[in-house]
C-alpha cells in the first residue's frame, strides 16, 4: 500500500483488488477503482508531467475530465495514446503509462531552460520573435518551433481496437449523474417517459462521492448508490456509465462517446474499445455540474497545488492523501468542506486562508472543528520546485502575512457553471456577478439546464432544480407526472457568495491556462497590445485551447481581461464552446469504416469467372472491374497489346456489368427520353437501341450511353458506371420536379441485369454456339443497333447488337444470378473460334483506336461540339441543357475539340495529361494549345496514339506536328495530329 | 443532424438524403431566352434564414422532398411533396421553453 | 496593434468586411497606390470569419491558367510577407500532396502538374516509394484505395491563419487605414447608378468606392445594393486533434476519400474534407459529415485511430457556381466585389488583396483578376476545376 494510501474514504475502490502498474518504468501499486493520478498521490508521487511551453513541473490540478496537467502516454506500440489525463485513467493491472514533453527525465527535464527564456515567450510569442535574421525563420527558427510541438507521442502504427457506432432513441436525455440528474432521472422515469440517463465516470453520484452531506437521512453517496439500482431496474430507463456526451448536435442529436473497454489493458477479443452513440432525444436535461476554478497566484502551479474539490475526491473517493499537511486557500464556502474531509480523514490542515473578510457559518464550523481560519487572506506564492514546500501568504491590500510551511494547497476560486453542451446549440452564456460564473440563457431546443450547470451550488437546491427538469422534460416530451411525486430532500444550507479575485497581487508567474502556460501577465498584455476581444485574446494568448479545452481556466481568464479592460465581465462576455466536450479519438468518429471497409467493395456477378482466369482486378469507383488477364510471365502491357490485338482477330469476351442500367416504362416514356437526350427518341422503333448523349442544365455533357426501345412503352437505358447514380437522380428530377405531368416511371436496374460485351469477327459464331436454339442472330434478325429479347435456361435474356469496339459486336444481359452461368456458357462456346477475355484496359484501347469518347473525356467541361458530335444537338425538339449550351463562351472557336494523335517518334510514348504546344521550346500556359485526355499503345495502328482536346481542332491542325509536353515526366514526344477515328473509319468491321 | 419528415416515409436522418438546393427556382419555357435560363441556372436568394429547398430522399423511397429550413438555425418548419406550396413561417419558433 | 478610431463622415475607399481579404486590400491600397484614406467596416471583430476558420493551407495547385497564375502571385506574396510585414505568420514551405489512386486520377493530376509547370510552378510526380518517404504514415498495404502516387508542389504548405489578419491590420493601421470593428453595414446606398455611402449601425459613411470583401456572407451584402449572385452559402467543417509530437510532415490530400490534413506548429493534427452539403449560415457542422471525414483519415492513416479531436467547427464558405471567385466591377458604378472563394480563400487572400485594391484604384481589373468576373456565367465562360457544374454543394 502507498504511503498516502488513508484508511479513511476510499468509496470508488475496491480495496481487495490490489493492481499494478507502471510510470516512467517504476511499478507501483493501487486499488481497483483507482485512477492513476489517484494511485500516484496515493504513492506519495505528485509530479506528473511538465507543461507545453515552459516545461514547468506539474501535478494534478484535479481529479477528473478537465486535468490540464497530468497528462501521460499510455500504452506502448500501436496501442500508444499520448496525452491521457491521469485522472480518468482507471488502473488496470499492468498499466503502463510514461511522462511527457521532458527529456530526459521528469525531474530533470533539460528543456525547462524555456522558463529562461520566459521574458520572449510571452503571449503572442510565435508572432513576434523568431524574425530576425530574416533568413533565419525556414531553416532554423520553423524547425524548432515545429520540434517543440505537441505534448505526447502518438501510435506510428495503425491502431489494432476497433469502434462501433450506436443509435439510441429517448424521450429524456438526462446528462450527468450528479445529485441533478439523478433527480431528473428518477422524477422523468416515473411519469413513464423512455429515459436515458448518461455519466461520464465509471461511478454515479458525482460529488456525492466526496460530501459528508445526507440525503432523505441518508449518507449521500448511499443515496445516489441506491438511486442508480432502482433506475437500472426500471424497464424504462437505461442507464451508461464511462459515457461522455461531447456534443449537442441539430435535431436534439447528441452524440455520447462510450468508453467501453479503456479502463482493461486490451478490449477482450471481439469487443470494441469504445463505442460512439447518436443519440435522438426528444428532450434533454443538462445536468452536467460545475467546475471549480484555481485561484491565480505566483507559482500556483507547482506540484501539490490542486483544486480544492479535487483534494476532497482524492480522499474521500480514492483514499488517497494529496499530502499529509494541506492549507486551503479560497474565495467560497465550498473549501471548506475539503477541509472537514480532511479533518476526518486525520490529515493535517494547518490553516485555511479566505479571501473574504465577511463573517460566515463555515468558517465557524470549521474553527469549532479545531481548524484555525484566517480571514481577509490570500495566497501570495507557492514556495517549492518539484513539490510544493509552503505557502506564502498576504492580506488583501498585499502585505505580506505569513508563511506556512506545507506539502500541498487546496485551492478554490469559485465554480463555473459547466455550459459547455447548452453553448453549442448557440445558447449564449449570460454572466452572474453573485455567483461569479456564466450560466445558460433561454434554451433555443428541446432542453433545460439543471442544477450546478446553471449555478445552483447548494445539494438541497439540486436535489429540486433536477427533479423539476425531469418533470418539465418528460412534460414536453408528452408524459404527465403523478401529483404525488416529490423530489428527494437534503438539509438547506446558506452560503456566502464567494469574492471575486482574479489575481492574487504578485509579480511571478501565475497561471490561467496550466497545459499551455498562459499566466495571468500574457492576458494582460496581449489586452494592452490591443487584443481586447475576447476572442483575439485567446487566441494571441491561446487561452483555453489546450487538451481541457479551458475548463478549469476560461472564467478567470475573462476575469483578467475584463479587469485589464476596465470593464465587467458581462460586457466582456465569453468565447464559444466548440465540440467535443472533451477529446475523442479520431477512431471512434470512423468506426468501423476504416482500411479497406473504408467503403464497400462491389463485384459483379461474374467477378469469381475473372479470378478463375487470372484477372488483374481495377477499382471503378467503388467496383472492381477485370483490367486484364494476364498469361503467366507475361507484363501488364504485353498482356494489353494482346487482349486488343486478338479481339479484332478472333473474339473477346468483357464484363460489363458495372454500367447503370435504368428500366423505363410508360406511354410518355419516349417524349421524357426525347427532353433528356439531345438527340431525337420519337423515332426509334421498338427493338432498335441509339445512341444517346445528354447535358447538364448549364449545357456541358452530363453522360452518354445506350438507350434501347423494348416494346411500345417499354426502354432500356444504359449510363455510364461513373455516372449511373447521378443520372439516375436526375431523372427522377425530371420527371418529379420538372415534368410531372408525364406518364413514365423508371427504376435502377443496375443490379438487376448483369452483362458481357461479346466482340470480334468470331462473335456471332461465339454467341450462336453459346445460346444455340434459343437466339437466332443473324444479320436479317438482329441487324446493328438491333434489339431482342430471348428466353434462356428458363429466364429472360436480352441481347443487343451494339459495339464499342467498332468490331461486330454483341452485349447480352441477363438478370444477375445468372451471370455466372451465361459468361460460362459463352467462354466454353468460344473456345473453338479463338475466344479470349479481355479487361478494361483493352477496352479502352479497342475504343480509343474508334475515337469513342468515355469518362477521359467526359469531364464536366466539355459540349457535345467539343467531343465531334454537336450535330446530335436536334434543333427540332427542347432538351435539357439546349438554352445554356448556345452561350458564347461555349460555342467559341477558340474551344479544344477533339483530335486523333499518332506519336511520331520510334522512342517514346504518349501519356494522359501531357499538354500540347506547337514548340516544345516556347510551351507556356499561354501557347498550351490542349491536352491528351486517353492514350494506349494500339495495335490496329501500330504505334502509341491518343485523344485529346485541341484549340483549333482537326480543321487546323490535321496532319500537323506537335508536341505532347510533360514536364512532370520530363517528356516532350512530338505527334502527328489526325481525325480521332484512327481504325476503320467507315465502320465496315460492324458486320463482322 | 437535420431530421427530416419526408412526407412518404415520415421523420429520417439527413444522411438518407441529397440535397439539391434552392426549390424556389422555376424552369423557364424551353423556348425561353438564355437569360431566363441563366436567372434558372445561377442566380440565387441565398438567404439567411428561411430557406425552401430539395431533399432527394436516395436512401428511402426516392421522392424529391420540398424543405423549408432555416440556414442560420438548422431549424425545419415544413416538408412536403414537390407540388405542394409550402409558406414560410411569420415569426420564428422557438424549441420548448 | 491597431487603433480603435470614430468613423470619419467620408472615405475614399470603404472596405465592407475585416476578414483577411478586406484587410489585405486595404493594406495594398495603402501600399501599392497611396489611397489611405481608407475604411474597413467590420460587424464583428477584426479576423473573425473565415481567416480564423479554416486549416491554413496555402498552395497553388490549379489547373486553369486563370486560377494558376492567380494562386502563384499569391504564393509569391506569402514567401515575402513576414519580411513585409515584420511580424511573424509562420509561412511554412512544407509541401502538399495529392495522393492519387488509379489511372484516371492520375492522367487527371498529370495534367494539372503539367499546367502549373507550364505556368512556371513548381510540380512534380512522387512515386509510391518517394511518397513512403515523406509521409511514413500512410496506409500502403490496407488502403480500400491503393495509393499510386502523388502530386506534389513543394512550396506549399501552411500558415498561421490568424497572424495574417492581424499583420495585415497592423499594416494597414499604420499607413493610415481605420479599421472600424463592431460596425454592421445596415445598406448600401446607390444614387444614379453609382454607390455612395453604406449606412451602419455607427452611422452614415460615405465613401468614393465602395468595395465588398464579405466571403461567406456576399449574397446578403451584394443583396443591399440589388445584386443577386450565383452563390450559395455552405458550411465546411475544420477539425484539430490534441497536439502530439512531430507526426506528419507535409499536407496530404487524399482525394478518393474526401480528407486532407497537416500538422499545426503547436502539434495539433488540422484536417478537414466535403462540406456538409446544404445551405448554411451556422457556423457548426454536423455528425454525418464529421463521421464520414474521420474515416477518411482512417482510410489512410490508420495510425492516428488514438489520437483525439480536440475541437471542430464550421466556416461559412461562400460557394460560387464554378468553383472560382470574383474579384470584379458590379455593374453599378464605384462598386466592386470580391467573393466567392468556396475553398480557396484562404490561401488566395495576399493576391485577392493585391488584385481587388488594383481594381479599386484603377476602376479596371489586373491582368491576374480579369478572368473573375461574374459575367462569366452569362457567357459560358466559367473556370470550373472540378467539373461538377452549378451544384455548389457538391463541389
Amino acid at each position: 500500500m502507498g504511503k498516502n494510501r488513508l484508511n479513511f474514504g476510499g468509496t470508488k475502490l475496491d480495496r481487495s483488488k490490489p493492481v499494478n502498474f507502471t510510470f516512467d518504468g517504476k511499478t507501483y501499486s493501487g486499488f481497483a477503482g483507482d485512477t492513476l493520478a489517484s494511485a500516484l498521490l496515493a504513492n506519495g508521487v505528485v509530479l506528473m508531467g511538465r507543461s507545453f511551453k515552459y516545461h514547468r513541473p506539474r501535478g494534478c490540478l484535479t481529479a477528473g475530465s478537465e486535468e490540464p496537467n497530468a497528462i501521460v502516454e499510455m500504452r506502448s506500440g500501436p496501442r500508444r495514446e499520448p496525452n491521457t489525463r491521469a485522472t480518468v485513467a482507471e488502473l488496470y493491472d499492468g498499466l503502463d503509462a510514461q511522462s511527457q514533453n521532458r527529456w530526459p527525465s521528469l525531474a530533470v527535464d533539460l528543456q525547462s531552460v524555456n522558463q529562461l527564456l520566459s521574458p520572449w515567450l510571452t503571449a503572442g510569442f510565435y508572432y513576434k520573435t523568431f524574425m530576425w535574421p530574416a533568413k533565419f525563420w525556414e531553416p532554423v527558427y520553423e524547425k524548432f518551433i515545429r520540434r517543440s510541438a505537441g505534448l505526447g507521442h502518438a501510435a506510428v502504427e495503425a491502431d489494432p481496437d476497433t469502434y462501433e457506432h450506436a443509435h439510441a432513441h429517448c424521450d429524456v436525455l438526462v446528462v450527468g449523474a450528479g445529485p441533478a440528474g439523478l433527480s431528473a432521472a428518477l422524477a422523468a422515469a416515473a411519469t413513464g417517459a423512455r429515459v436515458l440517463i448518461v455519466e461520464e465516470q465509471a461511478h454515479v453520484g458525482g460529488d456525492l462521492s466526496s460530501t459528508l452531506d445526507q440525503i432523505d437521512g441518508k449518507p449521500a453517496d448511499q443515496w445516489a448508490a441506491e438511486a442508480w439500482v432502482k433506475l437500472k431496474a426500471l424497464d424504462n430507463v437505461t442507464t451508461m456509465t464511462r459515457t461522455t456526451v461531447f456534443g449537442y448536435y441539430d435535431g436534439n442529436v447528441l452524440a455520447a462517446l462510450e468508453r467501453v473497454n479503456d479502463h482493461l489493458a486490451e478490449p477482450p477479443n471481439g469487443q470494441p474499445r469504445q463505442r460512439m452513440w447518436n443519440i435522438r432525444a426528444k428532450e434533454v436535461a443538462l445536468t452536467c455540474g460545475s467546475h471549480e476554478r484555481a485561484l491565480t497566484f505566483d507559482n500556483n502551479d507547482r506540484p501539490g497545488v490542486m483544486l480544492a474539490g479535487a483534494v476532497r475526491e482524492f480522499v474521500e473517493g480514492y483514499g488517497a492523501a494529496p499530502g499529509k499537511r494541506v492549507v486551503i486557500v479560497t474565495n467560497n464556502d465550498e473549501a471548506y468542506r475539503t477541509a472537514m474531509v480532511l479533518k476526518e480523514a486525520g490529515v493535517e490542515v494547518p490553516l485555511i486562508a479566505d479571501a473574504r473578510t465577511t463573517p460566515n457559518a463555515a468558517a465557524e464550523a470549521a474553527r469549532a472543528a479545531g481548524i484555525p481560519v484566517e480571514m481577509g487572506v490570500l495566497p501570495k506564492k507557492a514556495v517549492g520546485r518539484l513539490q510544493v514546500k509552503a505557502i506564502e501568504l498576504q492580506r488583501v491590500d498585499g502585505a505580506f502575512h505569513k508563511k506556512v510551511e506545507c506539502d500541498c494547497v487546496a485551492m478554490s476560486s469559485g465554480y463555473s457553471p459547466d455550459v459547455h453542451l447548452v453553448s453549442q446549440t448557440g445558447v449564449a452564456p449570460i454572466w452572474r456577478e453573485d455567483i461569479l460564473g456564466f450560466v445558460p440563457d433561454t434554451p433555443k431546443r428541446q432542453e433545460r439546464s439543471a442544477g450546478a450547470g446553471k449555478g445552483i451550488f447548494d445539494l438541497a437546491g439540486c436535489l429540486h432544480d433536477g427533479h423539476m427538469a425531469g418533470i418539465d422534460a418528460a412534460r414536453n416530451a408528452g408524459f404527465e407526472p403523478a401529483k404525488s411525486l416529490k423530489a428527494s430532500r437534503a438539509d438547506p444550507t446558506s452560503a456566502v457568495p464567494p469574492l471575486a479575485i482574479w489575481r492574487c497581487p504578485g509579480q511571478g508567474k501565475a497561471f490561467v491556462d496550466f497545459q499551455n502556460d498562459v499566466t495571468a501577465r500574457d492576458i494582460h498584455l496581449a489586452a494592452q497590445e490591443g487584443y481586447v476581444s475576447v476572442e483575439h485574446a485567446k487566441r494571441y494568448t491561446t487561452l483555453g485551447m489546450a487538451t481541457d479545452q479551458g475548463k478549469t481556466s476560461n472564467v478567470t481568464g475573462i476575469g483578467l481581461l475584463a479587469t485589464a479592460r476596465g470593464e465587467p465581465i458581462s460586457d466582456v462576455g465569453t468565447t464559444r464552446f466548440r465540440p467535443p466536450y472533451s477529446p475523442v479519438a479520431i477512431g471512434a468518429f470512423a468506426g468501423h469504416e476504416r482500411g479497406r471497409e473504408f467503403q464497400p467493395v462491389r463485384q459483379t456477378a461474374m467477378h469469381s469467372c475473372g479470378e478463375k482466369l487470372g484477372a488483374v482486378f481495377v477499382e471503378a469507383g467503388l467496383w472492381l472491374r477485370p483490367q486484364y488477364y494476364p498469361k503467366p510471365g507475361e507484363g501488364v502491357m504485353e498482356a494489353i497489346y494482346r487482349e486488343s490485338k486478338q479481339v479484332r482477330e478472333t473474339a473477346g469476351i468483357c464484363d460489363v456489368s458495372t454500367l447503370g442500367k435504368i428500366e423505363i416504362f410508360g406511354p410518355d416514356s419516349g417524349e421524357f427520353l426525347n427532353r433528356l437526350y439531345i438527340n431525337g427518341w420519337k423515332m426509334l422503333a421498338p427493338g432498335k437501341a441509339r445512341y444517346g448523349l445528354m447535358l447538364r442544365e448549364d449545357g456541358y455533357v452530363f453522360d452518354d450511353g445506350t438507350t434501347s426501345r423494348l416494346d411500345d412503352d417499354h426502354y432500356f437505358m444504359t449510363t455510364t458506371t461513373a455516372n449511373a447514380a447521378r443520372v439516375l437522380a436526375h431523372m427522377e428530377h425530371a420527371a418529379q420536379v420538372l415534368w410531372p405531368e408525364l406518364d413514365v416511371h423508371f427504376c435502377s436496374a443496375t443490379e438487376q441485369w448483369c452483362g458481357v460485351a461479346v466482340a470480334g469477327p468470331n462473335a456471332r459464331k461465339v454467341l450462336a454456339d453459346a445460346f444455340d436454339e434459343a437466339l437466332d442472330i443473324s444479320d436479317e434478325a438482329l441487324p446493328f443497333m438491333g434489339v431482342r429479347t430471348f428466353s434462356w435456361c428458363g429466364t429472360t435474356a436480352r441481347i443487343f447488337r451494339i459495339s464499342f469496339s467498332g468490331e461486330l459486336a454483341f452485349e447480352v444481359n441477363v438478370p444477375w444470378s445468372f451471370g455466372e452461368a451465361m459468361w460460362n456458357a459463352i467462354w466454353e462456346a468460344g473456345q473453338k473460334h479463338g475466344l479470349i477475355a479481355y479487361g478494361t484496359e483493352a477496352l479502352s484501347v479497342l475504343r480509343i483506336e474508334k475515337g469513342h469518347v468515355a469518362g477521359n473525356e467526359l469531364d464536366g467541361r466539355t459540349t457535345a461540339a467539343d467531343m465531334g458530335l454537336g450535330r446530335m444537338m436536334s434543333t427540332k425538339k427542347p432538351f435539357i441543357g439546349q438554352v445554356m449550351a448556345g452561350r458564347e463562351g461555349m460555342i467559341a472557336e477558340d474551344r479544344a475539340t477533339l483530335v486523333g494523335l499518332k506519336i511520331t517518334e520510334s522512342e517514346g510514348r504518349l501519356r494522359g495529361g501531357a499538354h500540347l504546344v506547337v514548340d516544345k521550346d516556347d510551351a507556356s500556359a499561354e501557347t498550351s494549345l490542349g491536352w491528351v485526355t486517353s492514350v494506349c499503345d494500339s495495335p490496329a495502328v501500330g504505334c502509341w496514339i491518343g485523344l485529346a482536346y485541341l484549340q483549333g481542332g482537326l480543321s487546323q491542325h490535321e496532319g500537323k506536328t506537335l508536341y505532347a509536353v510533360n514536364p512532370i515526366y520530363d517528356e516532350a514526344p512530338a505527334v502527328e495530329v489526325c481525325s480521332a477515328h484512327f481504325f476503320d473509319p467507315e465502320g465496315e468491321r460492324l458486320n463482322g | 443532424m437535420h431530421r427530416i419528415d419526408c412526407p412518404w416515409c415520415g421523420i429520417r436522418d439527413e444522411a438518407e438524403f441529397q440535397y439539391q438546393g434552392d426549390a424556389t427556382k422555376v424552369r423557364p419555357a424551353p423556348d425561353a431566352s438564355q437569360d431566363a435560363f441563366f436567372d434558372y441556372v445561377y442566380k440565387r436568394d441565398n438567404p439567411k434564414g428561411w430557406h425552401t429547398e430539395w431533399w432527394h430522399h436516395v436512401g428511402g423511397c426516392r421522392q424529391w422532398v420540398k424543405v423549408v429550413r432555416n440556414t442560420l438555425t438548422h431549424e425545419i418548419h415544413a416538408t412536403g411533396a414537390p407540388a405542394e406550396k409550402l409558406s414560410l413561417p411569420r415569426k420564428k419558433k422557438r424549441g420548448s421553453k | 496593434m491597431w487603433r480603435d478610431p470614430e468613423p470619419k463622415p467620408q472615405y475614399d475607399v470603404i472596405i465592407i468586411g475585416g476578414g483577411g481579404h478586406g484587410l489585405a486590400t486595404a493594406y495594398y491600397l495603402a501600399k501599392e497606390h497611396g489611397i489611405t484614406n481608407v475604411a474597413v467596416i467590420e460587424k464583428g471583430w477584426i479576423g473573425g470569419g473565415n481567416v480564423g476558420r479554416n486549416t491554413t493551407i496555402v498552395r497553388s495547385n490549379y489547373m486553369f491558367p486563370a486560377n494558376t497564375h492567380f494562386y502563384e502571385k499569391s504564393m509569391k506574396l506569402w514567401e515575402g510577407l513576414e519580411q513585409d510585414f515584420n511580424f511573424n505568420a509562420m509561412v511554412s514551405q512544407r509541401g502538399v500532396i495529392n495522393l492519387f489512386h488509379s489511372d484516371p486520377q492520375r492522367d487527371a493530376f498529370a495534367r494539372r502538374g503539367n499546367a502549373m509547370r507550364l505556368a512556371g510552378v513548381d510540380a512534380e510526380f512522387l512515386t509510391p516509394e518517394q511518397l513512403k518517404e515523406m509521409v511514413p504514415i500512410l496506409d500502403f498495404e490496407n488502403a480500400r484505395f491503393p495509393i499510386q502516387g502523388g502530386l506534389l508542389q513543394r512550396r506549399g504548405g501552411t500558415v498561421r491563419h490568424d497572424a495574417v489578419a492581424w499583420g495585415y491590420a497592423r499594416g494597414a493601421d499604420s499607413r493610415g487605414v481605420d479599421i472600424l470593428q463592431n460596425c454592421e453595414v445596415k445598406d448600401i446606398v446607390v444614387e444614379g447608378g453609382a454607390a455612395v455611402a453604406v449606412e451602419t449601425s455607427r452611422g452614415t459613411i460615405r465613401g468614393k468606392k465602395i468595395a465588398m470583401a464579405v466571403a461567406g456572407h456576399t449574397s446578403q451584402v451584394a443583396k443591399m445594393a440589388g445584386i443577386e449572385l450565383p452563390i450559395e452559402s455552405h458550411v465546411l467543417q475544420a477539425f484539430v486533434s490534441e497536439g502530439i509530437k512531430p507526426l506528419l510532415d507535409t499536407v496530404v490530400t487524399f482525394g478518393a476519400g474526401h480528407f486532407y490534413i497537416s500538422q499545426s506548429d503547436k502539434g495539433g493534427l488540422v484536417f478537414g474534407g466535403d462540406l456538409d452539403g446544404y445551405n448554411s449560415y451556422a457556423q457548426r457542422g454536423n455528425l454525418p459529415m464529421m463521421e464520414h471525414v474521420m474515416a477518411g483519415g482512417m482510410a489512410i492513416m490508420p495510425a492516428i485511430g488514438r489520437v483525439r479531436l480536440l475541437r471542430h467547427w464550421g466556416g461559412v464558405m461562400d460557394m460560387s457556381f464554378d468553383g472560382s471567385p470574383f474579384i470584379c466591377k458590379t455593374g453599378i458604378d464605384c462598386l466592386y466585389l470580391n467573393g466567392g472563394w468556396c475553398y480557396g480563400g484562404f490561401k488566395a487572400t495576399p493576391a485577392s488583396g493585391w488584385c481587388f485594391a488594383h481594381t479599386i484604384a484603377k476602376d479596371a481589373p489586373h491582368k491576374l483578376n480579369e478572368a473573375f468576373t461574374i459575367e462569366r456565367f452569362r457567357q459560358g465562360r466559367m473556370i470550373d476545376e472540378k467539373g461538377v457544374g452549378p451544384s455548389p454543394w457538391i463541389q
